[in-house]
């Protein structure tokens, strides 16, 4: 990182645009790094906030939205909390996810996309039954050993419902989804 | 009765932590406090919608708040997620009723915690009162997580680095409050299925500093922290090399601990640490 060299024309970027429309001033950064210094997953990021902020002022958005840090954010909010700018880091995650989406991109930790299909997939019924939306998670990603041992401990315990309590008419969760796809 | 909600359990309580679904209306009904499942509620999006699809978090939230503003109560939440994702709906209603709100209004209600409707004054006040098996000599490690204290802003919290609610519910039963330096520092929760090792690292300091403090047992009163910490202790335990079994309490099961409710041990034993020898052992059961 450190050797890489930046083209300053390309500062400005449409990304920070897009996040300026969503609220996000992320050209307030000063690198004061108190979003790295309480970021609790900074040790498995391969970019460190700070830094994603920083590149995004530069214009190295296509370096950024292909970053593993921005689907590694854990939205614990403790960055957004204690900016003393008012950037609004975590929501800044959440776009650039959405916005590596939109472009396509492959995202590089395929397991946390795909829970979150998975879960998005659930919520159509309604209310989201675990075990169903754990198999399909599991029919996903194809691993169907994770966990097991562990699943079994619940399972034995009462911890895991095996049918839903009822299911629910999904013409008002059909509503929502087409809504939300007219207002992105 | 004392007040009326509008009571939203979300999907956790109705499955994986339904002990905290139980016990939350067991220690409703012993302090008098009125509530009704708000009907028809459907998934708030939990983290996943917020990461996918901005409008999609909102308006799978909006629809609940709608609901309930029809009924005209309060919405009362115990789950930490569902509470965040209301609030940020809620703000996004009363910012721009015409684009989220089904009224084109803002919203006639609120929405609140359990904890902070515990730790009212008169309903604190109750609890004292009620606490007759108050429980001496557990060390007790309050724990907050993440989604009731961030952002401030959001789900208006006073003091989002130092929260109160847990630690003044659990002196009020008579506990020993043990303070320690990571209240509110994530568990991994939104990473419980998909990235592990994540759940592992942070939960795994939750409990290093929680033993260093000379905490007996975590309370928490986030379906996702409960489960994240109770159920990754045998793996936590191994990776690190250090003995690890802490039982993790939700708060309203101290409670009903305390109040003397006859089903809690019925929920304590669907931990997966079982919490009960060490209850044994302070003379708490």
């Amino acid at each position: 990182m450190s050797e890489q060299i930046i083209d300053l024309d390309r500062a400005d970027s449409e990304m920070l645009e897009k996040l300026r429309t969503r609220g996000v001033k992320a050209d307030a950064c000063y690198q004061c790094l108190r979003c790295a210094a309480g970021c609790p997953v900074l040790s498995f990021m391969d970019i460190h906030p700070n830094r994603i902020v920083r590149m995004l002022q530069f214009g190295m958005d296509k370096e950024v939205l292909t970053s593993k840090a921005i689907w590694l954010c854990a939205s614990c909010q403790t960055c957004t909390t204690r900016c003393p700018n008012e950037v609004d880091i975590a929501h800044m995650m959440d776009v650039l996810r959405q916005e590596a989406l939109a472009r396509g991109i492959p995202c590089p930790q395929p397991e946390v996309e795909k829970f979150h299909r998975a879960f998005l997939t659930a919520v159509k019924r309604g209310r989201v039954h675990e075990l169903s939306m754990l198999a399909h998670y599991k029919l996903m990603t194809r691993r169907f050993t994770d966990d097991m041992a562990l699943g079994m401990e619940m399972f034995k315990r009462g911890r895991m419902k095996l049918i839903p309590t009822r299911l629910l008419p999904t013409e008002t969760m059909k509503k929502i989804f087409a809504k939300a796809k007219e207002g992105d | 009765m004392i007040v009326e909600y509008s009571y939203y359990p979300g999907c956790s309580l109705q499955g994986s932590s339904s002990e905290y679904d139980h016990s939350i209306r067991a220690v409703c009904r012993a302090l008098d406090i009125g509530m009704t499942e708000l009907d028809g509620w459907t998934c708030c999006g939990a983290s996943s919608a917020h990461a996918l699809d901005e409008s999609l978090s909102i308006l799978l939230a909006a629809h609940n708040i709608d609901l309930a503003d029809k009924v005209g109560k309060d919405i009362l939440v115990g789950c930490a997620a569902c509470f965040s994702r209301l609030k940020f709906a809620e703000k996004a209603m009363r910012d721009e009723p015409r684009r989220w709100a089904e009224s084109k209004t803002a919203p006639s209600v609120g929405i609140v915690h359990i904890h902070d409707l515990l730790c009212e004054d008169r309903i604190m006040d109750k609890i004292k009162k009620l606490a007759v098996k108050p429980l001496k000599g557990l060390n007790v490690i309050p724990y907050y997580g993440c989604l009731t204290a961030r952002p401030p802003k959001v789900v208006d919290a006073p003091n989002p680095e130092n929260p109160q609610a847990l630690d003044e519910i659990v002196k009020a039963l008579g506990a020993n409050l043990t303070p320690w330096s990571r209240k509110t520092d994530c568990c991994g929760g939104s990473f419980a299925i998909s990235k592990t090792e994540i759940v592992r690292k942070l939960s795994g300091d939750l409990f290093e500093a929680a033993k260093h403090a000379g905490g007996d047992c975590i309370v928490t009163d986030c379906p996702m922290c409960q489960a994240n910490l109770d159920s990754r202790q045998k793996e936590i335990a191994e990776e690190r090399g250090i003995p690890l079994d802490m039982p993790v309490f939700f708060i309203t099961e101290l409670i009903a601990l305390a109040f003397g409710i006859d089903n809690t041990q019925k929920w304590l034993a669907k931990h997966l640490v079982d919490p009960r020898p060490l209850l044994a052992q302070k003379d708490a059961i």
